[in-house]
């Protein structure tokens, strides 16, 4: 590697890379994203470069690329080919001769390994055209799929580090500011709060050192854009790092990875050891005087740990738990200094706003939110997976669009948005336009972009419940309403899922998250009752049947539902086989029947019928 | 030197107070009582309990729920402390602290001050209230370092880190003295004559620590 000292040092040098990637003529990238590591996809890559060996291809320049997360998980380990754009999933170890000997020797497309589109049945050879990619967005995570997390050059040839030069040697630190401000770019940590804003506060904050942290603690379960970012580009999070320090003057910076994210913290690790060596970090950056190092912080993986005030108490060796805000982080935060603390894809956002310039950015969005955000869908649709998206698509885009609309026809009925104290917006409103404000307007939030898509089968009672008792899990326990609140609210809605809920029970559930709400310390607790108040807002009638009729509509809550047989049993008896409570009697070829007081409502019986006849009610 | 002062605003009255007083100490300097658990006069306040919350607009903007003890009077803060929001909120708490620590004199001194006539949630019997105050006492009051939280959220409760007495702790029962749990709850209506005064005086205390926490001086000591 070279070290580079100067702007046009750097030039060169990409110059340079450019020249000799354009000698390869083919590239493989096989990914190598922590979903697709657990599909297997190293051995697919060890299997590549064996094959690529092997036959020597004397007349060819092969390139095999590994790289971070493409977004599409589900659908892992993900192979793409170019310059064909071929577009291979689920590849194992055992296709790979395959591939090497029909696509890359003779051009030709294996059927077998295309993405099939659920809805029309038809094969997609290239990632442009699968309906996944094709209404997505993908500023902040395109890059993924064209390096190598791992190697520095790859960046840079792909223009890594010009946005660096230009905000060095082109602009002042308050000309940087200014452009943030003007593009719009607002947090991706969840609050969504003006970053251009809180640079500037930090700038001028006094101390005459300062610190900047980047946030990829990742608490949310479910949801791993942070992750992805941090491991599949990792130089993009070090430049928007080194542009926001110049222009704050800020002289150390910490990424705080949660360690659950080994590969993450490996990556980021060697990417800060390349910038270093390279000269793009440390003492007087490529020739400008300027100085600034970042260093990783490890942390327990707390979901607490990201709020900012804990996040800095676990930085500095402390138990991470929360502490009063009244005066900001920016004016006094790690050590006591000015701190300007951002999430991951906040930061990763900035070289792209400096490259192309605000105007560009603030086109893309809507009014109050710029710009594009990642969100990871999961739940129940026919695509799952890293989607980014410019602010202002509907919901039902991204769910019926990009995610394919409904898993085994059944109907959509609401998506959590927001992370686990985020709120649940029901089907009915999914022309709404996703944004901060919006989102926030219907009592759910961005968050950092969790999205799960739940369908009738789901009990919105129970995923009220769930989320309640993750978050008392996840409590630190300093303050009264959010330890002791979330604890009654818990048991409440235990309650009213076991039947044991009467008419005063939902007054007090909501008077109760009320408080919780407005007297917590922290944004957890703060935000804690967000799942239980819009599940009363949308779906009040589900909590009435369970409290009234002693009834789970979608027959979830086992207390209150009962398994039967009905007409339509062919009497074939493969449920009494795997009932474990031997609950299930009848003749062959008779009408079977459930003996309630045996039965543990496992379902079991359920699962096997062909015949549909076991009723749940 | 003069100490520069600000002018704010509690419950209608405006007020001038030195600057860096929290809202509790200005209202405390002008006789207007806001209720407390977490707070003590020369330790760092928590902001624990919040049971001390109070309605605060900044600039005539939206009124926000803050606590007392913590947040530190600027020019032209508003500041009410008995609003419906407020009374209620602390009502709810007071309830979920009662509901924990039935049995902990404080807990129902603020439930019965909160008007508090009955409790909507199956009773615990916790002998701490997790305000702290032990912990805050002993490190900054007696340059002890024996005392921590450890556990999180509801499984959170004071140790000693590791199980052992720390070479720092001296005995000097800083944190028997600070903590409300060792006060024992009153007992009721007595015989006519008959003195009580049990939650004043030492010798007849069921326990001294809550649950052993603060594992040192009886003989109930498991240490
Ligand atoms: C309980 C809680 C958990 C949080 N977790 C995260 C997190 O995992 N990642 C993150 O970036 N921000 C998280 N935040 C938000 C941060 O406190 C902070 O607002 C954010 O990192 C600021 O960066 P931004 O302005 O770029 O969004 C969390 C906040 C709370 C209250
Ligand atoms: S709101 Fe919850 S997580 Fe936040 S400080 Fe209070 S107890 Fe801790
Ligand atoms: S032991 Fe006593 S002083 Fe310490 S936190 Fe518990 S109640 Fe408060
Ligand atoms: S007295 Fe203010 S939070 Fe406890």
């Amino acid at each position: 590697m070279r070290k580079i000292k100067t702007a046009s040092d750097l030039e060169k040098w990409r110059q340079d890379i450019i020249k000799k990637q354009k000698r390869d003529e083919i590239v493989v990238s096989v990914c190598g994203g922590t979903g697709c590591h657990a599909y297997g996809c190293k051995k697919v890559r060890d299997q590549f470069a064996k094959a690529i060996k092997k036959n020597g291809f004397m007349d060819k320049k092969i390139r095999l690329r590994f790289t971070g997360c493409r977004g599409f998980c589900e659908r892992g380990p993900i192979v793409t080919i170019q310059p064909q754009g071929v577009f291979y999933q689920r590849v194992q170890e055992k296709d790979v001769d395959l591939i090497v000997s029909e696509t890359i020797n003779q051009g030709k497309i294996i059927d077998r390994l295309l993405y099939e589109d659920p809805n029309t049945k038809r094969k997609i050879d290239s990632e442009k055209e699968i309906p996944f990619y094709k209404a997505q967005h993908r500023l902040v995570l395109g890059k993924n799929g064209l390096i190598e997390p791992t190697k520095i050059e790859d960046y840079i040839g792909v223009g890594g580090y010009q946005s660096l030069t230009k905000a060095l040697f082109e602009m002042k630190p308050e000309e940087i500011i200014e452009e943030i401000k003007t593009s719009g770019l607002r947090g991706r940590g969840g609050a969504g709060f003006p970053t251009g804003k809180k640079w500037e506060d930090c700038r001028k904050a006094q101390g005459n050192m300062k610190y900047l942290i980047c946030n990829c603690d990742e608490g949310d379960p479910g949801a791993y854009m942070d992750r992805s970012l941090l491991e599949g580009n990792p130089h993009s999070v070090l430049e928007g790092m080194i542009i926001g320090a110049y222009a704050i003057g800020g002289s150390h910076g910490y990424i705080y990875v949660r360690h659950e994210y080994p590969l993450a913290c490996k990556n980021a690790e060697i990417a800060i050891k390349q910038a270093r060596r390279a000269g793009l970090l440390g003492k007087d950056i490529l020739g400008s005087g300027f100085d600034f190092d970042i260093e990783i912080a490890k942390g327990g993986g707390a979901f607490v740990c990201g709020e900012s005030t804990a996040l800095i108490s676990s930085i500095e060796g402390r138990v991470g738990e929360p502490r009063s805000k009244q005066i900001h982080t920016v004016t006094r935060g790690l050590w006591g200094k000015p701190t300007n603390l951002n999430n991951v894809e906040t930061w990763a956002n900035v070289p792209l706003i400096i490259e192309k310039g605000s105007k560009w950015f603030a086109s893309i969005g809507t009014e109050k939110s710029k710009g594009t955000k990642i969100f990871s869908l999961v739940g129940k649709v026919k695509n799952t997976g890293l989607v980014e998206v410019p602010m202002g698509i509907t919901l039902n885009e991204i769910i019926f669009g990009i995610g394919g609309g409904a898993k085994n026809g059944r109907q959509i009925k609401a998506v959590q948005t927001g992370g686990p104290s985020g709120g649940c917006i029901p089907a009915s409103l999914f022309d709404l336009p996703v944004d901060f404000d919006s989102l926030t307007q219907v009592g759910s939030m961005m968050g950092s972009g969790g999205m799960i898509v739940m369908d009738e089968g789901t009990c919105m009672v129970d995923v009220a419940k769930y989320f309640v008792h993750f978050l008392e899990e996840e409590s630190c326990g300093k303050c009264l309403p959010c330890r002791e609140g979330l604890k009654r609210m818990g048991q409440i809605l235990d309650g009213i899922t076991e039947g044991r809920g009467d008419e005063e029970t939902l007054m007090l559930l909501e008077d109760l998250s009320q408080v919780v709400g407005d007297t917590s310390l922290c944004g957890l607790g703060k935000t804690a009752p967000n799942p239980v108040l819009s599940a009363l807002r949308y779906f009040r009638p589900e909590f009435e049947a369970h409290i009234y009729q002693k009834k789970c509509p979608a027959g979830v809550c086992t207390s209150l539902i009962q398994y039967s047989i009905s007409e339509d049993c062919t009497g074939c008896g493969a449920c009494a086989k795997v009932c474990p409570m031997k609950a299930i009697e009848g003749e062959k070829k008779q009408i079977h029947r459930i003996l309630t007081e045996l039965c543990s409502k496992c379902g079991s019986c359920k699962d096997v019928c062909k015949s549909n006849a076991v009723i749940v009610q | 030197m003069e100490r520069k002062t600000v002018k704010i605003t509690i419950d209608g009255r405006l007020l001038e107070v030195e600057e860096g007083n929290t809202i509790l100490q200005a209202g405390r300097q002008f006789g207007i009582h806001i209720p407390t658990l977490c707070y003590m006069e020369h330790l760092t306040p928590y902001g624990g309990c919040r049971i001390c919350v109070v309605e605060i607009s900044q600039d005539g903007g939206k009124p926000f729920v803050d606590t007392a003890c913590t947040y530190e009077v600027k020019d032209g803060l508003v500041v009410q402390t008995q609003t419906p929001r407020i009374i209620r909120a602390r009502k709810m708490l007071a309830e979920l602290l009662v509901a924990s620590a039935p049995n902990v004199k404080i807990a129902q001194d603020i439930a019965a001050r909160m008007g508090l006539l009955k409790v909507r949630f199956p009773m615990e019997d916790n002998r701490c209230v997790l305000c702290g105050l032990c912990i805050r006492m002993c490190y900054e009051q007696m340059d002890g370092k024996a005392l921590g939280f450890a556990g999180r959220g509801t499984g959170r409760k004071v140790s000693m880190p590791f199980n052992t007495r720390s070479e720092t702790c001296r005995l000097c029962r800083g944190c028997d003295y600070v903590c409300p749990g060792v006060i024992v709850p009153c007992h009721g209506v007595k015989e006519p004559g008959e003195l009580c005064g049990r939650c004043v005086r030492l010798d007849d205390m069921p326990y001294c620590c809550p649950e052993g926490t603060f594992g040192c001086f009886c003989d109930k000591n498991p240490l």
